[in-house]
């Protein structure tokens, strides 16, 4: 194990992370805006619309990240459509994360029992007052469980997008093999920059669960 | 046809090699699944014991597991033990290594928490009809999960089929990479081969993971008791 080597590459694994954390950033961000937009019109099932989405869905978990990813990157700019592979990274991850968000969202949102909206009604509020102060908070707590786990989904999932030049970790740790053939340090640096970004965001996760769990009936 | 990208589909045989990539895929996904399904039951019952330190291990397997992204895996199966035990297997042995250790993880993870949603009587009550340990789970909890767990570990096998598309990256030669031949071999004679390619390797991973998202689905509502 050479630890100069691995001092010395550190500035470079801490550019890639802060690239990975930019673009799981914005992609998350997008994703919870589609997820959220794609479950109200579920919930309330507007025509054509809701069909529109459910395909989207059905398009987005049943295929890899990875080919989503190369049809962007290699397969659009034959259609004249070229963009970046930032570009590439984030729309893929919104594709991809939207759809994931949308579950977890109607799942919350279906979990609130009916009588909560019935009883809002019957208390003279609109309906959009019931959603805002009555449905909402309640699906909420509810769906921060599954909420954490598609962060951190998503997180990892960046790791993909070396495979369309995007200079993050794994696209550093690639380098280095390739270049120096440090296989070992590589690797070792490659999962304590995993370790040091996610787990603290596992652990927050937890910590919010546990708390939100309050929130809910029957606890 | 003749300005349209999508005969290079249908030149020689490279639909049928296309099609032989895929089959490369799903059975990494399959053999790990079979692999994951009696290691991951293994891992359950382990996590479901009383002892400290065996729960603190398991602990930090399905962590580590749940943290570090596939790829990584990956990468440290393939080249890491290259490299530190020169141990050279092939990318699609490593592969399998990989999907297996994240299966059982994950599979071992369902078993516990279905584990403890079996209500305790059933135990009682087994123990009460003088059956050993071993026969109240193997004749009375492990059907039970196991009939809850169908559409559950369908689930993760289609996430698996979905990952096994990150093997091209350490050279196992499946659907993706078939594909990056074909388009490099008609790169001259038909320069939109890419879009088309990609297209149809995107069309048949949905067709694939969604027929199993389907019955996983179906199943759940046909096994609700």
């Amino acid at each position: 194990m050479d630890f100069e080597f691995i001092v010395e590459h550190i500035p470079l694994y801490v550019e890639a992370a802060e690239l990975t954390l930019k673009v799981a950033f914005i992609g998350i961000g997008l994703s919870i805006l589609v997820g959220f937009l794609c479950s109200l019109i579920k919930y309330t099932r507007i025509p054509i619309l809701s069909q529109i989405v459910s395909a989207y869905i059905e398009l987005s978990r049943n295929t890899p990240l990875l080919i989503q990813l190369f049809f962007l990157y290699f397969g659009l700019p034959k259609l004249g459509i070229a963009i970046s592979s930032l570009g590439c990274a984030i729309i893929g991850l919104t594709f991809q994360g939207g759809s994931y968000m949308e579950e977890a969202f109607r799942a919350g949102l279906e979990s609130v029992p009916k009588i909560q909206t019935e009883s809002g009604t019957s208390l003279g509020l609109t309906g959009f007052q019931v959603f805002r102060y009555v449905v909402l908070p309640q699906a909420i707590s509810t769906c921060v469980p599954a909420f954490c786990a598609n962060i951190i989904f998503l997180i990892k999932e960046t790791s993909v997008f070396s495979a369309v030049a995007l200079a993050d970790l794994m696209f550093v740790a690639k380098d280095l093999i390739g270049i120096y053939y440090k296989t070992d340090e590589a690797l070792l640096m490659l999962v304590a920059a995993y370790l040091i970004i996610l787990l603290p965001i596992s652990v927050l996760c937890s910590i919010l669960e546990r708390r939100v769990r309050y929130a809910g009936f029957g606890n | 046809m003749q300005d349209l990208g999508i005969s290079v589909l249908f030149q020689g045989n490279n639909f049928l090699r296309l099609c032989a990539g895929l089959w490369v895929t799903l059975r990494i996904a399959l053999i790990s699944m079979g692999l994951s399904i009696p290691l991951g039951l293994l891992f359950g019952m382990l996590m479901n014991m009383h002892q400290k330190i065996i729960k603190g291990l398991c602990r930090i397997y399905l962590e580590f597991v749940r943290i570090m992204p596939q790829l990584v895996l990956l990468f440290l199966v393939y080249f890491g033990a290259a490299k530190t035990f020169g141990i050279n297997m092939s990318g699609e042995m490593a592969a399998v290594i990989v999907f297996t250790f994240w299966g059982t993880a994950e599979i071992g993870d369902l078993i516990r928490s279905a584990l403890i949603s079996i209500p305790k009587h059933q135990y009682e009550s087994g123990y009460g009809l003088g059956l050993t340990k071993m026969q109240v789970y193997f004749y009375v909890i492990i059907p039970q999960i196991v009939r809850r767990l169908i559409p559950l570990a369908i689930n993760l096998l289609t996430r698996m089929i979905k990952t096994t598309s990150l093997v091209v990256l350490i050279g196992v030669v499946e659907v993706v990479k078939v594909g990056k031949q074909i388009i490099d071999a008609s790169r001259y004679t038909t320069p939109t081969a890419a879009l088309w390619v990609y297209g149809v390797i995107f069309i048949m991973y949905f067709v694939i993971c969604y027929f199993f998202s389907f019955m996983a689905g179906k199943l759940e509502k046909n096994l609700k008791y």
